[in-house]
């Protein structure tokens, strides 16, 4: 008895496992398929997706593709432009919204409920609802700069990085961390005579570690792999991010190779750094799902 | 509880103003102007004054009739009939051009058309390619979101469980979620390729031979399904961990009660675990709702919106017009639609999901 219900048992795990292993192969492989792919000469390419060996490093391996992705476009530039216009739009959207979340969250003034009412009301407005009306709006906007007052955003990289400062989930995010936090805490150091901005930078913020990740995790990602926009405002190549510098291998012959070795440049650092923060990736996803 | 050690009008302002003010900037007001945009005959640059035009652009979008055409017959009253039998129809173009007896069509197209009898009906639009992406994106939504959805809950489930290294497996489902749907796209589209793609060499070679290769996306048949398929493929790992956040909260005590109980693994889940998930329901199915009616960077790197508009989507209706053709009010009248769609929709799925 004792033995059969073992067998039955290791049995099972080993079909819990290969099920696990399927599913597991299904999402791993187009990602395998572009890092390998990114090896060889086209022509070998397009020859081994007959086979396995699609999946393998074998045959005339080699970097030619990338020495002739950077040739053939400024790739070094479009990734320091995503680079700066992420990095900028993060730093910058987790103070504004931090501060704006602190205010709705622990001060008491008028106006406060509406504002944050509309605050999350913005939510169930898609992007792609407002991006035309707001491709005209940045259009005229003004800006003044070195060389005087302009009008025009377009072709920069601030209409890359201002309108996606402040977004609704992300000041919901930090509303809902601050709830939680004690309120004596701040009503003592008002009791101290500590100002609202100590309160934030030396109480609150010390404490919103895990908040903080988790909304810069979110907005990296939608940073990172913007397309829509930049495709309708930014036609100079000297601004374009990495997503909308792909049109470049598609100009004349598609070289696959190229085009892999382009793809797997863009990808990987991300992967990569998913794969050594993946807790904090998916519980930030996760943190996204329990809104009232 | 108001104290007065929390009241600064002035603090309260100068924090939340930043933030505020770049959402109402930027989100807000563009929201409201796309309204106002879908009422005038604003375009990106032009020389001429913006003016008032009414609801002329929902006109032009929205007007749809159908039509019904006898077949021609010949002098003796005989339905005339090809080679095949079918009845010959006279054109669509003599009803819709400049025909004092139907002015309720004049100028409109044919969008399809279906046999009642011996007579033809046809459902003529004036803007044929707008009603394609309005269905072509309905009907993305409603197999996306209950497949994606049904997979993710799977998937959840069976990552739910205590399992050496089960962890890895979830890293795994859920990377699609953190390459860019544009990359994933044209890794796609070469997944797909009707000459040395990896899925027709790959059916092949499972057929033993069978299976002949086929056009996945230039096959008007085939096109939006196979873009279904790799959207649901990219975004049901972020699901997963949707769902999984969901199971979590379900207190383990349940769970022992129901086994002492007795209950079936199927019991179980209907009697504890899907009661459980209730909220988490309603929020996939929004979340993936809204992502669904976006549906643009897939169409924009594989498609293209072809073959035959059998891919075009309203996103890609908006920004095709909107900034490809400089058409803003074309564009934004498109987009108050799409928003008052997902609104609906949203509110709907609250209904049905209501506590009762």
């Amino acid at each position: 008895m004792a033995t059969i219900s073992a067998d039955n048992h290791g049995l099972r795990l080993v079909v819990r496992y290969v099920v696990l292993t399927l599913i597991a192969v299904i999402f791993i492989f187009p990602l395998l398929f572009m890092v390998m792919s990114s090896l060889k000469p086209s022509d070998q390419l397009l020859r081994d997706t007959a086979s396995l060996r699609a999946f393998l490093p074998v045959g005339d391996i080699g970097f030619a593709n990338y020495a002739d992705a950077f040739s053939r476009a400024p790739v070094a530039l479009f990734v320091f432009n995503s680079v700066l216009v992420t990095g900028v739009t993060v730093l910058l959207s987790l103070f504004l919204c931090s501060l704006a979340a602190f205010s709705f969250t622990f001060l008491n003034w008028k106006g406060r409920d509406l504002l944050l009412g509309i605050v999350i009301a913005t939510l169930i407005v898609p992007f792609e609802t407002i991006a035309i009306p707001l491709l005209l709006l940045v259009s005229k906007l003004p800006w003044i700069g070195l060389d005087g007052l302009q009008f025009g955003w377009l072709n920069t990289y601030r209409v890359q990085i201002i309108p996606w400062i402040a977004d609704g989930l992300t000041v919901f995010l930090f509303v809902q961390y601050f709830k939680d936090l004690p309120r004596e805490l701040i009503e003592a150091a008002r009791v101290e005579g500590a100002s609202w901005w100590q309160i934030y930078r030396r109480i609150v913020m010390p404490l919103a570690g895990p908040v903080l990740a988790t909304a810069a995790i979110l907005k990296f990602l939608v940073m990172y792999n913007q397309y829509l926009w930049p495709l309708i405002v930014v036609q100079q190549e000297s601004y374009r991010p990495v997503m909308v510098g792909l049109q470049y291998f598609f100009q004349l012959d598609t070289a696959w190779g190229e085009i892999m070795a382009y793809l797997t440049i863009i990808t990987v650092p991300v992967l990569a750094f998913y794969l050594i923060m993946q807790r904090a990736f998916i519980s930030s996803i996760a943190s996204t799902g329990v809104k009232g | 509880m108001t104290s007065k050690l929390t009241t600064s009008n002035r603090a309260g302002w100068a924090f939340a103003l930043p933030g505020f003010g770049l959402i109402a900037l930027f989100i807000v007001i563009p929201f409201f102007f796309a309204f106002y945009l879908s009422l005038t005959n604003q375009r990106l640059i032009s020389p001429n004054p913006t003016e008032f035009v009414g609801l002329k652009n929902y006109d032009n979008l929205l007007s749809i009739g159908v039509l019904t055409i006898e077949p021609e017959r010949d002098d003796s009253g005989a339905i005339v009939r090809d080679d095949n039998g079918v009845p010959e129809y006279p054109r669509v173009r003599g009803f819709t051009r400049n025909n004092p007896d139907y002015p309720q069509f004049d100028g409109m197209r044919e969008w399809f058309r279906w046999q009642s009898g011996d007579t033809a009906k046809v459902v003529v639009a004036s803007d044929v390619v707008f009603w394609k992406s309005l269905w072509n994106t309905v009907k993305f939504v409603i197999v996306v979101a209950p497949v994606q959805a049904g997979l993710a809950l799977c998937l959840a489930l069976l990552i739910n469980q205590r399992l050496r290294g089960i962890n890895v497996y979830r890293a795994i489902y859920f990377m699609p979620v953190v390459v860019s749907i544009v990359v994933v796209s044209l890794l796609w589209r070469f997944l797909y390729s009707p000459d040395n793609g990896l899925l027709n060499n790959m059916l092949h070679g499972l057929s033993f031979g069978l299976f002949e290769p086929h056009d996945w996306l230039g096959n008007p048949d085939t096109a939006l399904g196979s873009i279904m398929a790799m959207s649901i493929w990219q975004a049901v790992g972020f699901h997963m961990v949707i769902w999984l956040a969901g199971l979590q909260t379900i207190s383990p005590s349940l769970y022992e009660a129901a086994s002492i109980e007795g209950a079936s693994k199927w019991q179980t889940f209907r009697y504890v675990t899907w009661p459980g998930l209730r909220n988490t329901a309603v929020l996939v199915l929004i979340v993936i709702t809204m992502q669904a009616f976006a549906l643009f960077a897939q169409i924009d790197v594989m498609t293209n919106g072809g073959p035959l508009d059998s891919t075009t989507t309203l996103v890609f209706q908006t920004v095709e017009r909107g900034y490809g053709k400089q058409d803003i009010s074309g564009g934004a009248t498109i987009s108050v639609i799409l928003f008052l769609l997902v609104l609906s929709i949203s509110l709907i799925q609250r209904f049905l999901t209501r506590e009762r």
